[in-house]
């Protein structure tokens, strides 16, 4: 009985100073309202798993944070782009004029993004590009309100030019399919292979999506160059490096690529894939401590191991938490967040790196080599590689 | 283009052109007899492949992983034509569209949930696995010249059956006048059965042998069928030999103008089906 008296005193006074506290922290903060992320990623079809492995990473760089951000909750709010060019407009809008939210997270598929881009313009919202490669996305297309956490196409293929020449490649052919991508991938090789002294005799551009290599192939060991690079990606990158060796052109003319060339297709190609050489801007083997912790992480969290979309999904959820952190939780200053974005560090499992003005990651290329199955690092290709951002007006 | 290359470009080109008519000739027989346009035809093409894969992930053993994809894909083909198939004979072409159609999409939602939409791989057998030197530096792989061996004695033994057998009759038959081979009192409907699940297994067959030269990705089976009609049409609908000699025109000329004129080279066998067809409306054999 005494020493309930005796408690109750202090207890009462502490829960009602406790309940007050909790109160008005509810009231104080300005926005109490979830930050609205939106994302959208081909869920289904041939880029399903890009997209899955895309959105496990941006969801995991959340999941470390608890899921808010200066005291705020994360919301997300998920749309199926199909990887369909036509249907980006409609959902950008629903997205960004219906949903209100703060960023959009997406595409996978360069097609998606520019008419992504072109509907996000100028409105209250910031896109994050997780992986489309399109020179233009921060380039002649550039906006202040767009950023990119993966690469330009340009990025991974400029620097194994000069290596190429460095190996002693004199003449080389080149091959892609004839669309945007691979045809930017050519480009940029031929710009900086022909700047070191080397020759592109031959450009071989196959319809895209032919996969019928046999007729090239032949042509390619008739012409007999010193080396071969090329861009595929995929089911096209799978079949490519098996015919190349079965044709007996692997000993004998080396194989070189932009990194996509064995990006998640080494188990495809098997024993075929062995020796071939990319640069890319990450290797699942790359060993520094963020990527050894990430990829532990991520395999906890989903059962597989990660891979670069699950990388530059991280790293756009990254980006997110570090911009929101820096304005203390206020999203609705829009020209305020861009402002911190533009300044910040991304500790990336891929190497930290920070953006250009035209808001395109300046990271580091490494020159990867396939051995026992997997992309090893030979050697860094170019450390703090920018993209020229040409027809970017920022 | 010197001789050697010329040759070799050839080679390339009636070895595409044999496996285009091994993938198309299933399609042509069962229109031909049974007057269905089975547009799931490029999907059964992507199950024989899939199977393949599983199977040979299974059993390490390529050779017994052809056999259960082939019977495997023999039973599907009695199952869909016994269940589903069987209801578009007395309707028109727009009801074997969406069926088959419907298919496409069933097919393709499987294979998606089942296996995944990562491009997958089969490593060719290690008996076949050889090269054969060509020129100094071109080397020829054994299994491609496996599979046009395949393609022709695929082809023969269609030839056979078709002229030489008393089901080649029926289906001769059956191709000409149908009504007329029912009251003849031919079991039309055990025919349609045996002719529907050969040309599905045909397509399959396809898929099994080629798994190890493509990589297995979702939509493979309508990048096919895409060929497959161009074939057919060029062909003549319902003619095999017309199938035949379409493959191989079209494999040649694909392969030659993917090297010589590479500008038109994704029209190519287009402008060749719109040449063709503004001479010979029906295809090269009317059927």
């Amino acid at each position: 009985m005494n020493n309930k008296k005796k408690i109750c005193p202090s207890v009462l006074p502490a829960t009602i100073a406790a309940c007050m506290i909790a109160m008005s922290s509810g009231s104080i903060a300005a926005d109490s309202d979830p930050i609205k992320v939106g994302v959208m990623l081909p869920f289904s079809g041939v880029y399903a798993g890009l997209g899955e492995s895309t959105r496990n990473g941006l969801k995991q760089a959340l999941k470390e944070k608890g899921n808010t951000i200066a005291g705020r909750a994360v919301e997300f709010i998920e749309m199926d782009t199909e990887a369909k060019p036509a249907r980006a407009p409609e959902i950008t809008s629903s997205l960004v004029d219906n949903q209100k939210a703060d960023f959009v997270i997406g595409p996978v598929h360069s097609g998606v993004a520019m008419g992504m881009i072109k509907t996000i313009k100028g409105k209250d919202s910031i896109m994050i590009i997780p992986n489309a490669g399109a020179n233009a996305a921060t380039g002649a297309f550039c906006q202040p309100n767009v950023f990119r956490t993966s690469f330009s196409s340009w990025q991974t293929a400029f620097p194994m030019g000069k290596e190429a020449y460095d190996m002693g490649y004199k003449k080389i052919v080149t091959m892609s399919w004839n669309y945007g991508f691979g045809k930017e991938s050519l480009e940029a090789f031929n710009e900086s292979f022909t700047k070191a002294g080397g020759e592109v005799i031959k450009e071989m551009l196959v319809p895209f999506p032919k996969t019928e290599f046999q007729s090239y192939l032949t042509e390619i060991a008739s012409i007999k160059p010193d080396a071969v690079f090329v861009f595929f990606a995929g089911g096209g990158a799978v079949k490519f490096v098996k015919d190349y060796d079965a044709m007996g052109l692997k000993g004998k003319i080396p194989l070189l690529g932009s990194g996509f060339l064995t990006e998640g297709t080494t188990t495809a190609q098997g024993p075929a894939a062995e020796g071939v050489i990319t640069t890319l801007h990450y290797a699942d083997a790359l060993d520094i401590p963020k990527n050894k912790s990430f990829r532990q992480d991520y395999e906890a969290l989903y059962g597989k191991p990660a891979d670069l979309f699950a990388v530059q999904g991280y790293d756009a959820g990254q980006l997110i938490v570090d911009a929101v952190t820096a304005t203390n939780g206020n999203t609705a200053d829009k020209a305020a967040l861009i402002q911190q974005m533009g300044k910040l560090e991304i500790d990336s499992p891929r190497g930290a790196f920070h953006f250009s003005k035209a808001h395109n990651p300046i990271q580091t290329i490494y020159l990867r080599k396939v051995v026992d199955g997997q992309n090893t690092v030979v050697k860094t290709s170019y450390a703090g590689l920018e993209d020229p951002a040409r027809g970017c007006k920022l | 283009m010197d001789t050697s290359l010329f040759l070799v470009q050839l080679l390339n080109g009636v070895q595409y052109g044999l496996l285009l008519f091994l993938i198309a000739s299933g399609l042509t027989l069962v229109f031909g007899v049974m007057g269905i346009l089975n547009l799931a035809h490029g999907s059964m093409y992507m199950i024989g492949a899939y199977l393949a894969y599983y199977f040979t992930t299974l059993t390490d053993s390529f050779l017994l992983a052809f056999i259960i994809s082939g019977a495997i894909a023999l039973v599907i083909g009695i199952i869909i034509e016994r269940c589903l198939i069987i209801h578009l004979y007395k309707r028109d072409h727009l009801d074997q569209v969406l069926l088959t159609v419907g298919l496409i999409f069933i097919f393709n939602a499987t294979q998606s949930f089942v296996w995944g939409n990562d491009p997958l791989g089969v490593e060719v057998p290690e008996i076949l696995s050889g090269s054969i030197g060509l020129t100094d530096i071109i080397e020829y792989p054994v299994y491609r010249l496996f599979i046009s061996l395949l393609c022709l004695v695929v082809a023969a033994t269609m030839y056979f059956t078709i002229n030489k057998t008393r089901l080649g009759m029926m289906i001769r038959a059956g191709e000409s006048d149908r009504a007329m081979v029912e009251n003849l009192g031919v079991d039309i409907s055990k025919l349609f059965t045996i002719v529907f699940a050969i040309g599905v297994f045909l397509a399959s067959l396809a898929g099994i042998v080629s798994a190890p030269i493509v990589s297995l990705v979702p939509g493979m089976g309508e990048h096919v069928l895409i060929s497959c009609f161009v074939v057919v049409v060029i062909g003549g609908l319902g003619s095999i030999k017309g199938a035949f000699i379409a493959a191989l025109i079209v494999g040649i000329v694909d392969t030659y103008a993917s090297v010589l004129l590479p500008q038109v080279s994704s029209m190519s066998i287009y402008l060749l089906m719109a040449l063709i067809l503004l001479a010979k409306p029906q295809g090269l054999f009317k059927n």
